[in-house]
């Protein structure tokens, strides 16, 4: 793996710098004369550009696949070295390389490039995943941050620069205080890429996270308004400054930031609309997201506000109402592009980082200059949060703590945005253009490799508060929307007006008006959120259920036509060696239960896809009740991880080895409570509340002693308006379903009077994804097929009289 | 400071209340107003009723569970002492570090306010969230959309995560080994003004 991928590279490397040469010898050929037809030619100069891009492409992430191999079998780099770093490096062998060839540096990383093709797809991944709630509640100290402090991080260096330019610090240098003062605005802010990606691996707990990443984000505003402000100020000359052109230069800043924001949350609404509309062309709906993500980076960047901003919030807004709308496997797509859009980026700006460094044409040096920035970025930055932090904690409910702030210090990065600033000076303006282009890069490398090298140990050394690994339980899930509703009440009774209760008014206004507008009204029924990850759960594990039958070899039984009998056998199967007095066939033998080995396939959700149309009502119904049986008992859950590469779940096999066999437990217990007479109902409607009087009515005058026949009428404890019609309710034709109850319910019954739902009203499904969503035909006799009630007729008895009157 | 600890002398336990929470003086004068205007005949005493007035809290959905926290059971009426200690649990934690004469755990801390969180789901005060009393706060947050079942599972669900004795019901210890992981502080605190 590491031998090919290495050869690979160097394949590729020279390859690139063979183009370049090659580019001579074709043209040459051109011009000569044709003598005969040429059966192929050599078309370089033909695919030349596009050839290039792509094979940039190629390498980026070739050398990103082959670097993971070598780390992957050597933990201690990666754990030492971020990724980042090692891109740089390795962009500065390839830099040395390209080099050596063309002796000039063809591919350097030009601002063009950079802010309009690879910086607009990181920005929006970040924007799409970004925790809105945790993000909102630190929004006053991100601001702060974001906004003073990196005002205070330019100005403190420009002005301590120019002091020391004075002082003579720097030698013969022409830089004017202007200049000294745009310098210092474009290395002033926190970078978002690096931020990212030095953090990705430290796993900081949220809220120190969530400050470095926001201030990173949200400092735009600031560095476009300082940046535009000072060149401004450098091509008008020092005398026309007034206090006119000062107080445009503020005014500047709020258009730019408020503006940039404002058309980022117009474009995010823009493509919830979008998706909320497009029922039907569900394959390219994914790809609204990202044009009219880039829309609005360029439309910001058009009318001169700030682009960052624009997308950033573009894709805050959006991501709630896109994960409601459309359907799940176009947001499973648009989440995986996003990552691999984004983590391309990110590779390809580190390497063109490194590789941009090796071009003499650029190189300046000037001791005092670079190691007096260095010194200055470093200690204005610490000054900065921590007089901000002092301020912010007299005002914050929960304060900073001391060691969060050291983090929080050493974690201003200067990125590729800084770069991209300083080589879009103009020469002619700023004499030393050169010189502070190798000053951004020196601290660029400075941020990156070595505080990102020794931010880990930092971290443990300091014993960080780290964010929770674990899943998040369901306990704590539902505990911490207890928390929410708890403090909205106590502001109530205190009379306090609070930040939960804004929350809750926003929450109010976001779900009365703005989902209205904004999400399908089939999502919107869904959108509880405990509910949508129970879902989330179910599907899970329908999925593990699905590729355990895959594995064992015996899903025909989901396939087939005449499903019925082979899904008794599927269940013959498990049960025969655990019940083999009930099951008639017990001549199929596979053996212990076992669980599922393998980690979910990805081939399963197709499989689901296929299953569902091309099957008769029937096989549908009985592959809900398939689903139906077995998604009780999920353990995964989705979580914010801020990581580049990594978002899915994780796959613990353990876990769901686990789930296998509770549900085996239950399933038997269920068994055996079900073989003691517990019928099934007989009607299953669209209308629950309607005809429950009907099932009374119909479930007390059945009584008989015939199995199939028995009366049971079972009653459910509704609740007024609980539980929405479903749709998708399914008649009672599987004979499993009607036996099998899970134990609790079963318990239910036993112990507390309460009736427990009926298999009808266990028979509902959740909401499933959208193509499971159909009607069902009603059962019209109510003859059980249950082959096992049928088989036990003799067996059976009638259940107890009192249960049939106890009161819901 | 000093011109409020004399405005204090009208407020019942003023004193005392200053020590035992953690609340500073011009925190409690303004509860104590806000207690008179809760109170609405004036007899010193606060009756489910009257909490019942405070707007939105209808709407909430635990709003009923949380009026019941202020009043146990066996209590039909709630003094200002009563009042304050309660809120008294959604302090931050760390403003009553410099409390000295602290008797016992403080109302604030993080088993104080996770006391306060069990007690919303025990009604009964067994000690024991039981599967009944999970359901009905589960059928309370969740929702018209969620079926009776899929609570039923939920429910059960979150009792298996929790519950390590096996006895189907989630105690106070269970109970808080699975909130470990939650930042309690941050969740459970709101600003008091002064």
């Amino acid at each position: 793996m590491r031998g090919s991928g290495y050869a690979h590279l160097w394949l590729l490397v020279c390859l690139i710098s063979g183009s370049k040469s090659s580019l001579n010898h074709s043209e040459h050929g051109h011009d000569s004369i044709i003598t005969g037809i040429p059966i192929v030619t050599f078309k370089w100069h033909h695919v030349e550009a596009p050839y290039i891009i792509v094979l940039w492409i190629l390498v980026a992430g070739l050398e990103k696949y082959s670097f993971l191999s070598v780390i992957e079998s050597n933990h201690h780099v990666t754990n030492v070295i971020p990724e980042s770093a090692l891109l740089i490096c390795f962009g500065f062998i390839l830099g040395g390389i390209i080099w050596g060839a063309d002796k000039q540096q063809t591919f350097t990383l030009t601002p063009t490039v950079f802010f309009f093709y690879l910086l607009p797809q990181i920005i929006l991944d970040a924007g799409y995943f970004m925790p809105n709630k945790l993000f909102f509640s630190n929004m006053g100290a991100i601001l702060v941050y974001a906004v003073i402090g990196t005002c205070w991080n330019a100005a403190s260096l420009g002005l301590s620069l120019w002091g020391c330019h004075m002082g003579g610090a720097m030698g013969d240098l022409d830089i004017g205080l202007l200049q000294y003062l745009l310098f210092g605005s474009l290395i002033a802010a926190v970078d978002p890429v690096a931020v990212i990606a030095v953090f990705e691996q430290v796993h900081v707990n949220e809220v120190l996270f969530i400050m470095v990443f926001g201030e990173s984000l949200l400092n735009d505003g600031v560095t476009v308004v300082l940046f535009n402000v000072f060149d401004a100020f450098v091509s008008l000359g020092g005398p026309k400054i007034n206090a006119v052109e000062i107080i445009k230069g503020i005014i500047s800043f709020f258009v730019v930031a408020f503006g940039g924001s404002l058309m980022g949350f117009v474009f995010g609404l823009l493509i919830s609309l979008v998706t909320r509309c497009t029922k039907n062309i569900q394959v390219i709906e994914a790809g609204f997201v990202f044009v009219l993500g880039y829309l609005a980076y360029l439309t910001a960047e058009m009318l001169s506000l700030s682009a960052i901003l624009s997308i950033v919030f573009c894709g805050m807004c959006c991501q709630k109402y896109i994960n409601a709308n459309m359907d799940e496997r176009s947001v499973t797509t648009v989440r995986y592009v996003m990552k691999v859009l984004a983590n391309g980026s990110e590779t390809i700006v580190f390497v063109f980082l490194g590789i941009s460094a090796i071009d003499k044409s650029i190189w300046v040096w000037n001791t005092g200059f670079i190691l007096l920035t260095l010194l200055f970025i470093f200690v204005y930055r610490i000054i900065g949060v921590f007089f901000l932090t002092w301020i912010l904690n007299k005002f914050r409910l929960v304060p900073l703590e001391f060691i969060d702030q050291v983090i929080m210090s050493y974690g201003g990065l200067r990125g590729a945005v800084a770069y991209g600033l300083a080589t879009m000076l103009d020469e002619n303006k700023i004499k030393e253009k050169n010189l502070m282009v190798c000053t951004t890069l020196i601290v660029v490398y400075f941020t990156v490799i070595l505080q990102g090298i020794t931010m880990k140990p930092l971290v443990t050394w300091l014993k960080v508060k780290r964010a929770a690994v674990t899943e998040l339980t369901l306990i704590e899930k539902v505990q911490n929307k207890a928390f929410d509703h708890m403090l909205v009440a106590i502001e109530d009774i205190s009379g306090q007006i609070g930040h939960n209760y804004m929350r809750d008014k926003w929450k109010h206004f976001e779900e009365n008006w703005m989902s209205r507008f904004l999400m399908k009204p089939s999502a919107r029924k869904n959108r509880d959120h405990i509910f949508s990850v129970f879902h989330q759960l179910n599907l899970k594990d329908a999925m593990s259920y699905v590729a355990e039958g895959e594995r064992r070899g015996s899903l025909e039984f989901v396939r087939n036509e005449s499903a019925i009998v082979d899904f008794k056998k599927k269940f013959g199967d498990e049960y025969s060696e655990v019940m083999p007095d009930i099951m008639a066939d017990t001549s199929d033998d596979h053996g212990a239960v076992s669980a599922v080995g393998n980690p979910v396939p990805s081939v399963s959700l197709e499989m689901h896809e296929q299953t569902m149309n091309g099957m008769r009502e029937t096989d549908d119904v009985n592959s809900h009740h398939l689903l139906q049986q077995h998604l009780y008992k999920g353990r995964k859950q989705h979580r914010h991880r801020y990581s580049r590469s990594h978002f899915e779940v994780n796959k613990d096999e353990n876990e769901v080895q686990e789930i296998f066999q509770r549900t085996m437990r239950s399933r038997l217990e269920s068994f055996k409570s079900a073989k003691m007479g517990v019928a099934p109902p007989k009607h299953i409607t669209k209308h629950p509340k309607k005809d429950q009087q009907q099932k009374f009515s119909e479930g007390d005058s059945a009584s008989g002693p015939e199995a199939s026949g028995n009366s049971f009428p079972m009653r459910i404890s509704y609740k007024a308006g609980d539980g929405i019609e479903n749709p998708a309710f399914m008649p009672d034709m599987d004979p499993m379903s009607q036996v099998q109850i899970p134990p609790w319910l079963a318990e239910a019954e036993l112990d507390s009077g309460m009736v427990a739902p009926s298999q009808r009203a266990q028979v509902r499904l959740p909401w499933t994804p959208s193509n499971l969503r159909r009607l069902a035909p009603l059962r019209n006799s109510t003859h059980s097929t249950d082959s096992f009630m049928l088989a036990d007729a003799p067996a059976a008895h009638k259940p107890g009289g009192p249960r049939g009157e106890s009161d819901p | 400071m000093g011109s409020n600890s004399s405005n204090m002398n009208h407020i019942p336990d003023g004193q005392q209340l200053l020590q035992d929470t953690g609340f500073s003086a011009a925190q409690i004068i303004r509860l104590y107003e806000r207690f008179e205007f809760l109170d609405k005949d004036n007899t010193g005493h606060l009756r489910p009723e009257d909490l019942e007035t405070v707007p939105d809290l209808d709407m909430n959905p635990i709003g009923a569970r949380i009026i019941g926290a202020f009043f146990p059971p066996g209590k039909e009426t709630l003094d200002f002492g009563s009042f304050v200690r309660i809120l008294a649990h959604f302090l931050p934690a760390d403003s009553n570090r410099t409390r000295a004469g602290a008797q016992q755990e403080p109302a604030n801390s993080t088993t104080g306010k996770l006391r306060f969180a069990f007690q919303l789901y025990d009604q009964d005060r067994d000690g024991k969230i039981s599967r009944d009393e999970l359901l009905q706060v589960l059928r309370s947050m969740l929702g018209l959309q969620v079926t009776e079942e899929q609570l039923q599972c939920i429910a059960e669900r979150a009792i298996q995560e929790a519950d390590a004795d096996k006895d189907d019901a989630i105690s106070f210890d269970e109970f808080r080994k699975s909130l470990e992981k939650v930042d309690i502080d941050h969740k459970m605190s709101i600003r008091f003004l002064r």
